[in-house]
C-alpha cells in the first residue's frame, strides 16, 4: 500500500483514510517516549528470560544465568539475621535465668526479644500489658498458679498448662455440680464458704454446713486453709485475685462447672532462647518472685 | 494498511482470532499439567479429616479468607513472625486454596496449636472479649448451630474426583470418623487416628452434647500448619528451590 495518505490541513497529521459523512480520522502517531519505553520493555523481557528463571520445561524450568531463588534469598536473610544475633543468642543459651537478669547488656537483649515474642504470642490471651482477662491469668500481680520464680515461668511457657505436651502442667478442677458430685444446695453452701474464705461477709449457717464439704472435696488441692497449692496449680482462695470472677455467681459457676484454662506448649514453636527471654520479660512485669 | 487484509477477509480474521486465543489459553492452561512438579515432597501432609473438611467449608462460607491469609510468604519478617514459609505441599489438598490476598487480620497458615480451644471459642463468639482492638465480626451462632454433615461422603467423593487421595474406606467411615473426632470418649478413635495421623480429637466447642459448626471450625483451625514435619524438610535441597 504505497499510495500517499492525505495530510490534514489544520493539524498537519496524516489521516487514516476512513471517512464518515465527511468526518475523517487523524492517525496521530504514538509519542516517541512511549514507543521507546514499550520497545525497551520487550528487550528487557528477552534479557529476563536469559538471566532469571522463566520458562517451564518438561522436567522442571529454565534456571537462567543467575539461578535466582526466592527461597534461597529468604533463607540467606534469616541466616544473616541469626548471625547478627548469634553472639547474644549463644550467651542466652549458656546463661542461667538469674545470670541474664544480672547482666545489663544481656538483659536488654532478652527484654527486647521477650517483648516482641510476647506481643505476637501471648497478648491474645494475657492482654497487651499482661493484665489478663476472665479465665486468663494476670501476669502483673503476685498471684501465681504455678509459681512466679524465673524457672517456674520458664517451665510453664515451655510445657504449657493442660496442653498437648506430654510434660504439660496438669490439674483438673472437677465440675462438682455439672457432674453431680455434689448436690445443688451443697454447691450453694460451698460458694458461701469460698466467699467467707476471702474475708467477705457470708451466710454463717451455710459456712458452717460447708466446712466439712470443703475439707472433704476442696482441701486436697486448695489446702486446708484455702491458701492454694502451686504444685497442682490450685489458686489461693483467701486473696482477692480471681481468675473466673469474684462475685457469688462467678464462684458458683466455677464450682459447678470446674473451668480449667489451657495454655499451649511453646516448645518447638519458640526457641529455648526465646522462651528464656519471655520468662525474664514476664518476670519483670511486676509480679516476679 | 496491511491489517486491511484481515479486516476484509472474515475467514482469515477468524483464523487470526483463533491463533491469538490459543496462545493465551496455552499460556494459562499448559502449566497446570506440570503443577505437580511445583509441589514439594514432604512428610506428614495428609488429606483433611471429615470434621476438618467441614470446618474448612465454614471457613470458606463465612469468608474468613477475605481478611485472613493462609500464606507465610518467603520474606524474612514473615518467617520471623509466623514460622517457616508456606509450601505448595501444604495446600495441595485445598480445593480451592485459601491463600487469600488481604490481611486485615493476621495470617492463619500456622495458627494450629497457637491458642487454646477455649480462646478460639471466646474469640469467635466475641472477638473483642479477648482482643479489645479487634475489628472482626462476632460468630456466636457457630456454637449454637448443629453441624450438618449429611453430605460428607459426597463431599469427600467430590474432593477425590479432583485429586485428594481419599480411599473408599475413608469415605465409607466418614460420618463415624467425624463423630469420633468431636467426641474422643466414643468408639472409633483408633480407626480415626490410623486413617488420619496426627489428628487432634477432643470436644472442641466445650459442649459434649452436640457437634456444632464451632467444633468443625476450631478443629480445622487447630490443624492448620501442624501437619508437615519440617524436621525432615530440607529447604536448601535442589528440588525444593523455587
Amino acid at each position: 500500500m504505497s499510495e500517499r495518505r492525505e495530510i490534514d490541513g489544520v493539524s498537519g497529521t496524516e489521516t487514516t483514510g476512513h471517512e464518515w459523512d465527511g468526518i475523517k480520522e487523524l492517525d496521530t502517531p504514538m509519542p516517541r517516549w512511549w514507543l521507546g519505553i514499550f520497545y525497551a520493555t520487550i528487550v528487557w523481557a528477552a534479557g529476563y528470560w536469559v538471566v532469571m528463571p522463566a520458562w517451564p520445561t518438561l522436567s522442571g524450568y529454565t534456571h537462567g544465568l543467575l539461578d535466582h531463588s526466592q527461597r534461597d534469598e529468604v533463607m540467606a536473610n534469616v541466616r544473616a539475621l541469626q548471625t547478627a544475633r548469634a553472639a547474644k543468642e549463644r550467651a542466652l543459651t549458656k546463661a542461667s535465668l538469674a545470670q541474664i537478669q544480672s547482666d545489663p547488656d544481656l538483659l536488654q537483649f532478652a527484654m527486647a526479644e521477650g517483648r516482641t515474642a510476647f506481643g505476637d504470642n501471648c497478648v491474645p490471651c494475657h492482654g497487651s500489658g499482661g493484665q489478663g482477662a476472665h479465665g486468663y491469668p494476670n501476669l502483673n500481680d503476685d498471684a501465681w498458679l504455678w509459681g512466679g520464680k524465673l524457672e517456674d515461668i520458664q517451665h510453664t511457657i515451655t510445657v504449657g498448662v493442660r496442653s498437648t505436651s506430654p510434660d504439660t502442667r496438669q490439674s483438673e478442677m472437677p465440675a462438682f455440680g455439672r457432674d453431680g458430685i455434689l448436690k445443688p444446695e451443697q454447691v450453694d453452701d460451698l460458694t458461701e464458704f469460698v466467699v467467707h474464705l476471702s474475708q467477705r461477709p457470708a451466710d454463717g449457717a451455710a459456712v458452717r454446713r460447708a466446712t466439712k464439704l470443703f475439707a472433704d472435696n476442696c482441701a486436697q488441692c486448695h489446702g486446708a486453709l484455702g491458701a492454694g497449692d502451686r504444685k497442682v496449680g490450685a489458686p489461693n482462695l483467701t486473696d482477692n485475685d480471681w481468675l473466673y470472677g469474684s462475685s457469688r455467681e462467678d464462684i458458683h459457676d466455677q464450682i459447678w462447672n470446674g473451668h480449667g484454662g489451657v495454655m499451649p506448649t511453646w516448645q518447638g514453636r519458640l526457641t529455648p532462647e526465646t522462651i528464656k527471654s519471655l520468662a525474664v520479660y514476664v518476670h519483670s512485669l511486676g509480679g516476679g518472685e | 494498511m496491511k491489517h486491511e487484509i484481515l479486516e476484509r477477509n472474515s475467514i482469515l480474521l477468524l483464523v487470526g482470532i483463533l491463533v491469538v486465543v490459543a496462545i493465551g489459553g496455552a499460556v494459562e492452561i499448559a502449566p497446570l499439567f506440570w503443577v505437580n512438579g511445583t509441589v514439594e515432597k514432604v512428610q506428614g501432609m495428609r488429606p483433611y479429616t471429615p470434621l476438618e473438611l467441614k470446618g474448612r467449608d465454614i471457613y470458606v462460607r463465612e469468608g474468613c479468607y477475605v481478611c485472613h491469609s493462609q500464606m507465610v510468604r518467603s520474606l524474612r519478617d514473615e518467617v520471623e513472625r509466623y514460622g517457616h514459609y508456606s509450601l505448595a505441599a501444604e495446600s495441595m489438598y485445598d480445593h480451592p486454596f485459601q491463600w487469600g490476598s488481604e490481611r486485615t487480620g493476621p495470617d492463619l497458615a500456622r495458627v494450629g496449636g497457637k491458642y487454646s480451644d477455649e480462646w478460639q471459642r471466646a474469640h469467635l463468639a466475641d472477638p473483642r472479649s479477648v482482643v479489645p482492638e479487634s475489628v472482626m465480626p462476632p460468630y456466636k451462632f457457630l456454637e449454637q448451630t448443629p453441624l450438618d454433615y449429611r453430605d460428607i461422603k459426597d463431599e469427600m467423593k467430590a474432593n477425590r474426583a479432583v485429586g485428594v487421595p481419599y480411599s473408599d474406606d475413608d469415605i465409607v467411615n466418614a460420618p463415624s470418623d467425624l463423630e469420633a473426632q468431636a467426641d474422643p470418649n466414643g468408639d472409633g478413635l483408633d480407626a480415626l487416628e490410623k486413617r488420619y495421623p496426627k489428628v487432634q480429637a477432643r470436644d472442641f466447642d466445650g459442649n459434649p452434647k452436640q457437634i456444632t459448626e464451632s467444633d468443625a471450625l476450631i478443629a480445622y483451625l487447630q490443624m492448620l500448619g501442624t501437619l508437615v514435619d519440617f524436621k525432615t524438610y530440607h529447604p536448601d535441597a535442589r528440588e525444593n528451590r523455587r
